[in-house]
């Protein structure tokens, strides 16, 4: 009896032995194969499906320069917020942390902090095409240590679209031009009471918006106010102004009055994609305060076709508070093409990223995916110029744009930004409470010295 | 022989002088746990390992993003959580999401059902038993997802309800009560299925005599039934009450937590501040406090109901 159950434990233990090892020959196996192949971590969702078909291209042409080695794409299908922590999540751990990933500048400070992404100044010294770029573009990837870890894909600008159509309807002239709020506001008001069943005016707020809402919302409204997020004068956050608070009530007027869509639809993670593709070409919604991208989605290549947007869209530049010099106001930012800091070949990883910003590429990829060119030569190609109707307008708003101040704080900050955004549209918190509140949250964040008193 | 005549003192004896049998007792103890190892190994890298991991993250500023380097701060978050009116609101909204779907919806609805299908024939059983699983096995996001287009605001509820010149914006307005509702509707089935079983023990001759002694069935209810089926009813509410606490799927996939934060209860606000916001460690400090939260319930449980006749 004795000797036969330690017979079958003896087994038991080998078997798991045997497993336990051959699990480690597994993950070796798989680690040295990694040596020889690129992995490439984007976003694709919704509408964006322009850089999946960019990564496709480039991957064959990748392969065929570079024969034995792969490119293994892997696109991550999440809304803005999610891509942001999966890629997080992929680069907390060496062994899934992707070579090449595309990223946002406004996480690009938080991720260079906590050790994620690779600085790319000895590989660009020895690229030529780097001399193409833009002063703007070479610092948008710069870290505190100053040094570069990315390359700009392309940046974009930010302005009100409207349907030519509906505004004829309602009897407003066109071409639109508001010269204050209180211009966009009564136009909105005007949409309002002539024509039911159309949403006036969208705004993007609130945390399922993610990013969106902070930029394409709050920020294009309180830069246009005098104030900022952030002092560079004298190194401060600046939540608690004068113009936070009208840029709450406005989103606060909006919400409650109608002018807005539904709290509950604008609440939707995916509602970016419905303004796109639904709301916009069916006619539903009047104005629309959106990115330069936007008309990417309605071309033939383009989340959904719609050949009549260029007659029946017009754009109009945001305009500033009460018309205060310079009249208007946009919002910058852009995603860049970094190397982690676990990327085994780092030369590899920079020849793929330079591969992807050349010349051809980044022209093709800057008319395709409707963004704003951040080399020199890609900007005076005749066919970037002509690439849509609305380029010229959207690369001039580049005089009067702004910057967030993309600190390694500034994400939360952002998210603290939707979150009193949200308490305003819901009528949760009044605007005055919700900024208290945000000044509070600020201070948690950033610590209370580096914070401007109320 | 020697059975009858040791005394309890004798009877230990063969423990304290067994030099020699010792080892034997020694090996054969291993020869049994040996075959435990491997369960045991799975058990401490995947359970215990995350569970430790966790409980030392909660007292670090450990972010996704943001910082190299992961802090111990200590019981930084605890205070940073008990200041932050929002996290407190969750707090509430959880218990009251506990009491209201699982305490009072699930527990009642499905003591309720199994008293109606006590004794009732095979085809009733049949028809209600499978209706009210079905809504057990879906899976939790397709039960949200079908809750979600039900009271959507114009979902089918909406649709009925307009014939009548009726309308609510459900979720936007009451999500609290929607979620409470569509819980209650998913879980009832784990309830009915415990409680019919606790039923099914509880001897018919102990109810014919007391009808016989002419108690209404109400008082059959009160002092017969229940109490032999009370070790039943803790185990039911400390199992529903736990996974209720934790419950996280159904209502994000119907509110997401919103509108603001007017359904976040503590799992989805942890959510929120761990991978949306990219707090790890604030994050896992809320669920050390969400486990307390379940220590308590289980207390409060075992104190209303005594097991052990006194």
């Amino acid at each position: 009896m004795q000797g036969r159950r330690k017979i079958v434990t003896a087994a038991g233990a080998l078997l798991l032995g045997a497993a336990s090892v051959s699990g480690c020959t597994l993950s070796s196996g798989s680690a040295s194969s990694s040596s020889k192949t690129i992995t490439v971590a984007y976003q694709e969702f919704g509408s964006f499906i322009q850089l999946n078909a960019e990564m496709q291209t480039l991957k064959k042409q990748y392969e065929a320069a570079h024969p034995g080695t792969t490119v293994k794409l892997e696109p991550i299908q999440a809304s803005e917020n999610d891509y942001y922590t999966k890629l997080t999540l992929m680069n907390r751990s060496a062994s899934t942390a992707p070579d090449v990933m595309y990223e946002d500048t406004f996480l690009i400070n938080s991720d260079i902090q906590a050790g994620y992404l690779a600085p790319l100044d000895s590989y660009l010294s020895k690229w030529s095409d780097w001399s193409e770029f833009t002063a703007t573009a070479k610092s948008a990837a710069v870290g505190q240590d100053g040094k570069t870890y990315g390359v700009p894909m392309g940046t974009d600008t930010r302005a009100l679209y409207y349907n030519k159509t509906l505004f004829k309807q309602a009897g407003i002239a066109v071409p639109w031009q508001p010269k204050t709020w209180a211009d966009v506001l009564s136009a909105a008001e005007t949409i309002k009471a002539k024509l039911p069943g159309v949403t006036p005016l969208n705004v993007y707020s609130g945390k399922g918006a993610g990013e969106g809402a902070t930029m394409q919302g709050l920020e294009m409204l309180l830069y246009g106010t005098g104030d900022q997020l952030y002092d560079s004068a004298t190194k401060k956050w600046t939540p608690s102004t004068p113009g936070m608070l009208a840029s709450l009530n406005f989103v606060k007027q909006i919400y409650t009055t109608g002018l807005a869509p539904d709290v509950q639809d604008a609440l939707n993670p995916n509602f970016g994609t419905t303004i796109s593709t639904e709301l916009i070409p069916q006619g539903k919604l009047a104005i629309d305060l959106d990115g330069s991208w936007l008309p990417s989605t309605w071309t033939s290549t383009g989340a959904k076709p719609w050949s009549a947007w260029s007659s029946t869209m017009g754009v109009a530049a945001m305009p500033t508070q009460n018309g205060q010099a310079p009249g208007t106001t946009s919002m910058s930012g852009g995603w860049v093409l970094s190397v982690g800091s676990h990327a085994p070949d780092k030369q590899a990883a920079f020849d793929f990223v330079s591969l992807a910003e050349n010349k051809a590429n980044a022209l093709n990829y800057d008319i395709t995916a409707g963004q704003i060119a951040e080399r020199t030569d890609v900007a005076a190609d005749p066919s970037y110029l002509s690439t849509n109707p609305t380029t010229e307008f959207f690369t001039n708003l580049v005089k009067v744009t702004h910057f967030r101040p993309t600190y390694p704080v500034y994400p939360q900050i952002s998210d603290q930004i939707q979150v009193a955004m949200e308490s305003v549209m819901t009528g949760q918190s009044s605007p005055s409470s919700a900024m208290s509140t945000l000044a509070t949250q600020v201070s948690g964040i950033a610590g209370s010295s580096n914070v401007a008193a109320g | 022989m020697t059975v009858a005549t040791q005394s309890p003192r004798t009877a230990r004896l063969p423990l304290n002088k067994g030099g020699a049998r010792r080892p034997r007792r020694v090996r054969r103890l291993l020869g049994r746990l040996l075959p435990l190892g491997p369960a045991l190994l799975l058990l401490a890298v995947f359970f215990a390992g995350p569970l430790i991991w966790s409980v030392y993250t909660a007292f670090t500023d450990m972010a996704l993003s943001g910082a190299a380097t992961t802090e111990f701060t200590g019981l930084e978050n605890f205070r940073r959580m008990f200041a932050d009116p929002v996290f407190v609101k969750s707090l509430e909204l959880t218990v009251i999401f506990v009491i209201g779907s699982a305490v009072i919806g699930q527990n009642l609805l499905g003591m309720l059902l199994a008293l109606i299908l006590r004794g009732r024939g095979g085809a009733v059983r049949t028809i209600v038993n499978g209706v009210v699983i079905g809504a057990w096995v879906v899976p939790e996001v397709v039960a949200g997802f079908a809750w979600y287009a039900f009271l959507y605001k114009t979902g089918t509820l909406n649709a009925i309800l307009g014939h009548f010149g009726l309308s609510q914006d459900w979720l936007y307005t009451m999500p609290m009560l929607a979620v409470i509702l569509a819980n209650t509707w998913r879980g009832t089935a784990f309830s009915m299925l415990v409680y019919s079983a606790a039923l099914s023990d509880v001897p018919p001759e102990l109810l014919e005599a007391a009808a016989v002694d002419g108690a209404s069935s109400w008082k059959r209810l009160r002092y017969v039934t229940l109490p032999l089926i009370r070790r039943s009813i803790v185990s039911n509410l400390m199992l529903i009450t736990l996974q209720t606490l934790a419950s996280f799927g159904l209502i994000y996939v119907m509110t997401g937590g919103g509108p603001g934060n007017a359904s976040s209860t503590t799992p989805l606000y942890m959510y929120q501040e761990a991978f949306q916001f990219y707090q790890l460690g604030y994050g896992t400090a809320m669920a050390l406090v969400l486990l307390v939260l379940g220590a308590l319930f289980s207390l409060i449980y075992l104190r209303l109901i005594k097991l052990e006749d006194s």
